[in-house]
């Protein structure tokens, strides 16, 4: 059964943003190793000239009428965040320019 | 030379843009949140824009009705699906922490921006427009960043150009070009130190005559008009300084610091972020409906590039007068509605004069725009056919202008109130330079002897006893004849 | 005078409350303390909201005595899986990422359900988001089943099917993504209807797989699940996947039996390993549809054996986009971190389960450049290719039956891979990937006791028919009276 070689999963793990311990990236590699080949069976199926399905029943996207509605309140917005100053959310200092 | 104007000799540039249009609409792209600009901060969200658990987009009709003006405007192929992706990376303005944007199937391609380069049009060709939300802002503040996520899900266009641009100059232009459009067409405001326009450049040299491309940088973070020459010029510098010392240029992005005046290095290529684009799941294909499309065709007014070559050609304005035209639709449209007026097709270039000078230094002076001139085009048309039928002269135009501006009293009411119609009574104005001259035989016999500068003198004369209403052209012809020179 | 409305059916109790014959708060008080006295043990709920379902009773009452019109769930105590959004009510979608998060707001479920007049118990356990067989990945509790509590109760929607096998609510909303209703529905030995991709609304679902995941009720007859999904279904302008038509009437056909309707018996969901308890209850509900006058067809599903590895490159991709947003930056918890990307991976990394860290990794891997058309492209044009399968079946009957799955529940633990999970649910995942509506219904007991569901798939949009068969069904050889041991 092939194991993931571990920089492969290290680099998926990073993408994610999600920590593995060592013992759980050990397990990852192998789990994901033998889904993966469990499922690669799907490589070899002939799809020449299938469309992708993207929704079961096909409809348009539907469009909605420029009218704002009500925000919620600030205070309900960030009901839910651990740091804030203000009104504002407070994160831990970013590298300048991200995106 | 300098050793820099001297490898700029060598080198070409090739010049390639992304900016990010932000569309006006009322609510945003898939959130009916308001849209807003300067409100209290995390006061312009909901379940949507916080990306809350189970919370689903739902598309603005406006952004579309939007993004097709922009599309029909640069004779873009426009298509009739299209396909929203979305593109995956962690960041704290991004709340889902992916955006949905377009990937494979975008709204509009191979499309084209003019530009006006001296005085000649430059055709740029657009690869693509496409449309996605806006991020949050962030701000550093110290050890920590605050989010403000007002932003977030605002619709912006981003219009992504060919590498067709060959000079820093062109790239300002072409911002300029576009900053106009969009503001003609009312699809956004277009301030780029609002936000409302942001540029990314993709800059690479290669040597003049060399048909392959250098590979390329990306600039980013270029927020002013101004920054954008700045910002490509110094980039095409550094390229051209680093190939010359033998070093080669490395695929990156590179981060603009106006304030340092440089750019430094954001992320490597290697770094680059593995977007994960797949089609949003939560979004049926957008269709572009025949009734849609026709409402769109139908609202669009005629384009700038177009007006500056019709008033070059069929009204005989300046180039450089309709250039200034075509700078604000509203003064264009007043241009033509003048026009409109006017019995002749070809008095361009004098409405222009009296539209570019009296109109809008009054304008300017009491603190108007011309969407707002007291003075209707109409009555403007009807100024300028006094002064070109001989009714009244060019200078007492200006007055009569100055009135009918404050007042709003008609033109030819008030010359005939004032009973300043021009003299061309030949045999009258004949009879006033003789007396003219014959009360002042000193002057006369000194400019005979060729004190050129007592000319002037009798044309003062002249309009002294007419009251200012002497036709100039006739005079001067007049006091020649009767002076001998 | 106390009630026992623990087994009463939903009509049951909407007409009873109606009538005026008993209390909407005396029916949500014998549910309360029902649940007091039963879930210690069974493990069925996360929140109960005491003072929210007595407000809502309450409330009822007031309605029926000043004569005012009640909606067509007045006073039914519903319970909802813990991935439906409720305001002000905890929600965590089984995860620790989301512990202790009120919401501001209810999904659209929720809100029609209220203005139906039902009355939320509280939420009941799953699979953290959704991503689980047998409850066994919940990051709370492990919900059993009443039947056996050594046994599993399904998942992912197993609190769902609990409590309604249990009777601490009468009836229940799960989310069927993969089977997540179904199958618990069978272990449980209830009614499971997944409806017609896009004909409930997903917003405030918490999303697991956006083009597959579904909301449905679990009840104990075919009529009371009829009654519950005509209260949710509908066009909702919020979702954009939502199909555009009306719910039609559910409740309208279902006693229309089966005569001369064609009963499609897809060969691949018979082969294979099957028990042979499973085998005997089928073939049982078979016979008697047979006998009620439809016909039975052979037909064919060429490509069922590629449901399974394009489901699990599908969902999990879908997962791994939908489980971004988790960061605990604007709701959830945090983890302590000095630096921006230890706030993601530490918080993430420590407040995500096995299972769910597991398919956000292999979500990432099928989405990324390079890989993209492999798998996630490839198991997208599988879709097609299974959906088309069934296109040609439904020109050859009206209505297929399978098993709804291989066994019947199994024992707690008793799975030691994820591969050896992911396999129990190939009767059920085909029916996501192709949209169509699903539906399981009891059908019999192993000889151990425990229950056999069978499942019928239908053609888009056919809901209809999938309750006029199941009803044949659940006349013919359901559990009538038959109650889980020691839950009587």
């Amino acid at each position: 059964m092939p194991e993931l070689p571990q920089k492969e999963v290290e680099e998926i793990a990073l993408l994610a943003r999600v920590h593995l311990s060592a013992e759980e990236l050990a397990d990852m590699r192998s789990q994901l190793g033998a889904i993966l080949e469990h499922f690669g069976s799907i490589a070899a199926v002939d799809t020449e000239g299938v469309a992708p399905m993207t929704h079961a029943v096909p409809i348009d996207l539907p469009l909605r009428e420029d009218v704002p509605q009500p925000s919620l309140p600030p205070d309900v917005a960030l009901a839910g965040t651990a740091k804030r100053d203000g009104d504002l959310i407070v994160v831990p200092a970013i590298i300048p320019g991200g995106e | 030379m300098t050793e820099l104007a001297q490898l700029l000799e060598l080198y070409e540039p090739v010049i390639g843009l992304e900016v990010h249009v932000q569309l006006a609409t009322k609510s945003k792209a898939f959130s009916s949140s308001a849209t807003g600009f300067g409100e209290p901060p995390n006061s312009l969200t909901d379940p949507v824009v916080l990306g809350l658990p189970g919370a689903l987009p739902v598309f603005n009709q406006a952004v579309l009705e939007l993004a097709l003006k922009l599309g029909v405007a640069t004779g873009s192929q426009i298509r009739a699906k299209s396909r929203f992706a979305r593109k995956h990376y962690f960041y704290p303005d991004q709340p889902k922490n992916y955006q949905i944007t377009q990937f494979d199937e975008p709204l509009c391609e191979n499309g084209h921006l003019d530009l006006i380069v001296g005085g000649t049009v430059k055709r740029v060709r657009l690869e693509r427009i496409h449309l996605e939300e806006d991020a949050g802002k962030n701000t550093h503040v110290g050890a920590v960043s605050h989010v403000d996520l007002n932003r977030a899900g605002v619709p912006l266009c981003e219009v992504v150009s060919a590498p067709e641009l060959t000079s820093s100059e062109e790239a300002a232009e072409f911002m300029r070009a576009l900053h106009r459009l969009v503001r003609w067409l009312e699809i956004s405001e277009g301030d780029m130190e609002k936000g409302h326009m942001r540029c990314d450049a993709n800059v690479s040299v290669r040597l003049r005559g060399e048909d392959r491309l250098g590979t390329r940088t990306e600039l980013k973070n270029i927020n002013s008009f101004r920054f954008v020459q700045n910002a490509i010029d110094h980039e095409i510098a550094r390229q051209v300084r680093l190939i010359d010392g033998g070093g080669r240029v490395e695929r990156e992005t590179r981060l603009w610091d106006a304030d340092l005046g440089q750019s430094a290095q954001m992320r490597t290529k290697e770094e680059a972020n593995d977007y994960r684009y797949f089609p949003d799941p939560d979004l049926p294909m957008m269709v572009v409906a025949g009734p849609l499309m026709g409402g769109v065709l139908r609202s669009l007014p005629e384009l700038p590039v177009a007006r500056f070559e019709r008033y070059q050609k069929a009204n005989k304005v300046a180039a450089d007068d309709a250039r200034t035209l075509i700078s604000e639709r509203a003064l264009a449209d007043y241009f033509d509605a003048v026009q409109k007026a006017h019995p002749t097709e070809e008095s361009g270039k004098t409405i222009a004069n009296w539209m570019l000078t009296e109109l809008l230094g009054a304008l300017n002076a009491a603190g108007k725009a011309i969407a707002d001139s007291p003075m209707p085009p109409e009555t403007l048309s009807d100024l300028v056919v006094l002064v070109e039928n001989g009714t009244i002269s060019g200078k007492i135009g200006k007055e009569i202008f100055a009135e009918s501006f404050k007042t709003g009293e008609a033109p030819a009411a008030i010359v005939e109130r004032r009973g300043v119609q021009q003299i061309s009574d030949e045999p009258l104005l004949w009879s006033i330079v003789e007396k003219v001259v014959a009360a002042s035989p000193k002057q006369a016999t000194d400019y005979q002897g060729g004190k050129d500068t007592l000319f002037g003198y009798f044309v003062g004369q002249v309009m002294k006893e007419t009251g200012g209403r002497a036709n100039p052209v006739m005079t001067t012809d007049l006091l020649k004849k009767r002076l001998g020179r | 005078m106390t009630v026992d409305p623990a087994y009463w059916s939903v009509a049951d109790i909407a007409r009873r409350i109606a009538a005026g014959e008993v209390s909407a708060v005396e029916i949500t008080e014998a549910f309360l303390a029902r649940i007091g006295k039963v879930d210690p043990e069974l493990g069925a709920y996360l929140v109960v909201d005491e003072t929210g379902a007595r407000v809502q009773a309450q409330q009822v009452d007031l309605m029926r005595g000043a004569n005012l019109p009640l909606g067509p769930l007045a006073g039914v105590p519903i319970a909802l899986k813990d991935m439906i959004v409720t305001k002000d009510v905890v929600t965590t979608a089984g995860s620790k990422i989301l512990e202790g998060w009120v919401p501001p707001y209810d999904a659209t479920v929720v809100e029609k359900l209220r203005a139906a007049g039902a009355v939320i118990l509280g939420k009941v356990n799953c699979d953290e988001f959704g991503m689980g067989s047998s409850t066994e990945r919940s990051a709370y509790k492990q919900t059993k089943n009443p039947w056996d509590t050594t046994r599993v109760p399904g998942g992912s929607s197993g609190g769902s099917s609990a409590a309604v096998a249990a009777g601490l609510c009468a009836a229940s909303l799960g989310t069927d993504t993969g089977g997540s209703i179904r199958q618990p529905a069978s272990f449980c030995g209830v009614v499971g209807i997944k409806p017609t991709y896009g004909r409930v609304s997903r917003y405030g679902i918490v999303a697991y797989a956006s083009s597959l995941d579904q909301v449905g009720p679990l009840a104990h007859s075919v009529a009371d699940a009829a009654l519950v999904l005509q209260a949710i279904a509908g066009h909702d302008a919020r979702d954009s996947t939502s199909l555009p038509s009306a719910a039609p009437d559910f409740s309208a056909g279902i006693a229309a039996g089966v005569a001369g309707l064609k009963i499609g018996l897809p060969k691949e969901y018979f082969a294979g390993e099957i028990d042979a308890d499973v085998r005997t209850a089928l073939a049982a509900a078979v016979a008697a549809l047979k006998d009620k006058g439809a016909e039975i067809v052979d037909v064919s599903l060429p490509h069922t054996e590629l449901a399974l590895p394009a489901y699990y490159i599908v969902a999990p991709a879908e997962a791994s986009s939908n489980l971004a947003r988790y960061d605990g930056i604007r709701y959830g918890k945090r983890a302590d971190a000095t630096d921006l990307l230890s706030l993601y991976s530490r918080t993430r990394g420590e407040r995500f389960g096995p299972e769910v860290k597991r398919r956000i990794m292999l979500g990432t891997y099928a989405l990324r450049s390079g890989y993209y058309d492999a798998f996630y492209k490839k198991a997208q044009q599988i879709r097609t290719l299974i959906k088309r399968d069934f296109d040609e079946a439904f020109e050859k009957c009206d209505v297929l039956l399978t098993p709804t799955t291989p066994t019947a529940a199994y024992e707690l633990g008793a799975k030691a891979t994820p591969l050896e999970m992911y396999l129990g649910d190939i009767f059920t995942l085909a029916c996501n990937l192709a949209g169509l509506p699903g539906m399981s219904v009891p059908c019999g007991l192993t000889s151990t006791g425990l229950p056999v569901g069978a499942q019928l798939l239908g053609k888009p949009l056919d809901e209809a028919t999938l309750l006029r068969t199941g009803a044949v069904i659940e006349a013919a050889v359901g559990l009538g009276d038959k109650r889980p041991r020691g839950f009587a």
